[in-house]
């Protein structure tokens, strides 16, 4: 992966990789080039890093660091100029059957001529799911979210946080091994994003699901996630791969006022500053050939 | 009581004008201008019998027969131009100069190409009714919205679902917008195409009239159109509502906010 605009510096991959075949989705050497009018630019420059099967890492960088970017090849939405995105071992050259994503702009990602029911159903109505099993998928999803009263309702005649529930819904009904979530409560208010955080950190136990979460706010990423990846600006590399030890039951109160919480927030807010400032990451120095261990 | 006041503003105006009608033709002596009681006469007499298989049904039977063509290839073109981009890329100039040609100058071109026949006649009005759909699916198709096609991706939702459950509903309002104006389009052509060489159906039957100087009956034919425009304003109408509650809702909600 020679660069051509800055040689000397590429950075290495610093995200954790996996021996063998542990890893659900390996993302490897990515690189994403959008050929414009006015030039190419370079969204994201090298990204490698392994999700093992029912982890729940997030993804948080500065805005403009290429998240949904990363995201779309992932997803198989978009191909990557370089690099490869496996699923279980399976290289992604579209949306795999068993991925699904819920998207920031819940008003644009819900059918509007659809009930709330039809909305979670559809996925399985076309995968040729009998009908028991899917009424049984669609109830269980419903409830899990907490919106088995408004079956019949229409998308636009929730509030912002339901919507948002039930595209959460339809992504769980689905039964996905690996769950996408690109900046999914950016665009709700705090008190319901609190749940909604809550409400994925109870799904995600429940199902034993593998989830990539993208957000840009730090304390999103520290309360959620058992890692965070954190990217520098663009073009992006992994600027650290972060475990993060707090206790497995969290809550919005005593899980926010931990020291370790505080610690853990205030290096990933540190590492964004570093990212913005433009800062090459700990591991960037080593050459490519090497694939990074993880700088936590 | 909620259907009374309903009626009522269905019924209000047309009466109004009906008494106006009434009262200035009063005394009225013009031959051209016909009293409401004559008119009304003229209409029963010449509508309520052999006329309405002769004539009404057959143009009716034509109209429908054309514009749910029209309708047909209209969506199905448009849905193919919308998704495809060459296609689509191809095809625009050369629609944009189908559409401007005024459909009634077809008219006796199609009348040597297929001779005086129903098919004429239908084709005629396909031609015409064709393009407000074709052009508004096109539209609607390209439109769809990129999170929503994403999300339809991403749950593998391709082909005739993705056309079932995601384009034609999305493209849902644009393309009754292209169907409203379809109809009106189609009244016209019905009448024009039976205008120039024809034995039979409304515009032959008006033109008739108005040639042997049957003037009561004359516009008792116009007030048949008049009727079958206000019948199809209805149908549709009444369809959109239920095609597109969701979007009707969807805008209501977005005007509150």
């Amino acid at each position: 992966m020679q660069s051509e605009t800055t040689p000397g510096t590429t950075p290495a991959p610093a995200g954790k990789t996996l021996p063998g075949n542990e890893a659900m989705l390996s993302v490897r050497n990515l690189k994403k080039v959008y050929k414009t009018d006015g030039g190419d630019i370079e969204a994201v420059r090298n990204l490698t890093f392994d999700l093992k099967a029912g982890e729940l890492a997030c993804l948080v960088g500065p805005s403009g660091s290429g998240k949904t970017t990363l995201l779309k090849c992932i997803s198989g939405l978009m191909a990557p100029t370089e690099g490869e995105v496996l699923l279980n071992g399976t290289p992604v050259s579209g949306p795999p059957k068993k991925m699904a994503v819920v998207f920031q702009e819940y008003g644009r990602s819900l059918f509007p001529w659809m009930r709330v029911r039809e909305n979670v159903e559809l996925p399985l109505k076309n995968q040729g799911v009998p009908r028991a099993e899917r009424d049984k998928l669609v109830d269980d999803a419903l409830e899990a979210v907490g919106l088995s009263h408004v079956p019949q309702s229409y998308p636009w005649q929730l509030s912002g946080g339901m919507q948002q529930r039930v595209a959460i819904a339809r992504a769980v009904a689905y039964q996905p091994e690996v769950l996408l979530m690109d900046e999914p409560f950016a665009a709700v208010d705090a008190q319901t994003r609190a749940d909604l955080e809550d409400l994925i950190r109870t799904v995600w136990r429940k199902l034993g699901v593998t989830v990539l979460f993208v957000t840009h706010d730090i304390d999103e990423s520290v309360y959620l996630g058992e890692r965070v990846i954190i990217l520098s600006s663009s073009p992006t590399v992994i600027q650290e791969d972060l475990t993060i030890d707090l206790p497995d039951e969290r809550d919005q109160l005593n899980t926010r006022s931990l020291p370790r919480f505080t610690e853990l927030r205030h290096h990933v807010y540190e590492q964004i500053q570093l990212a913005k400032q433009g800062h090459s990451p700990a591991a960037a120095v080593q050459t490519d050939s090497s694939a990074g261990s993880g700088a936590a | 009581m909620r259907f009374l006041k309903t009626l009522g503003y269905l019924l209000a105006l047309p009466l109004i004008l009906v008494a106006i009608w009434w009262a200035s033709t009063l005394g009225e002596t013009n031959f051209f201008v016909p009293t409401p009681a004559l008119l009304a006469e003229a209409f029963a007499e010449t509508w309520f019998g052999e006329r309405i298989f002769s004539d009404v049904l057959p143009s009716i039977g034509r109209l429908v027969v054309g514009v749910a063509s029209a309708i047909i290839i209209g969506i199905v073109a448009g849905l193919l131009i919308g998704s495809v981009k060459w296609l689509r890329d191809l095809t625009e100039p050369v629609l944009e100069f189908f559409r401007a040609i005024p459909p009634p100058v077809l008219v006796p071109v199609l009348m040597l190409l297929m001779g005086i026949t129903d098919g004429m006649k239908v084709a005629v009005i396909i031609s015409g009714c064709v393009w407000p759909v074709l052009l508004n699916t096109i539209e609607g198709v390209r439109a769809i919205d990129g999170v929503l096609s994403d999300s339809a991706h991403t749950y593998g939702i391709h082909g005739w679902a993705r056309i079932k459950y995601l384009v034609l509903p999305s493209a849902g309002p644009q393309i009754m917008a292209g169907i409203r104006q379809c109809l009106s389009i189609g009244l016209i052509l019905m009448v024009i195409s039976e205008m120039f060489a024809s034995s039979s159906g409304l515009g032959f039957t008006i033109v008739q009239f108005q040639r042997s100087f049957a003037i009561p009956e004359m516009w008792s034919g116009i007030v048949v159109l008049g009727l079958i425009g206000v019948a199809l304003s209805f149908i549709f109408q009444w369809t959109e509502r239920r095609v597109l509650r969701w979007y009707h809702g969807l805008r209501e909600v977005e005007n509150a906010v």
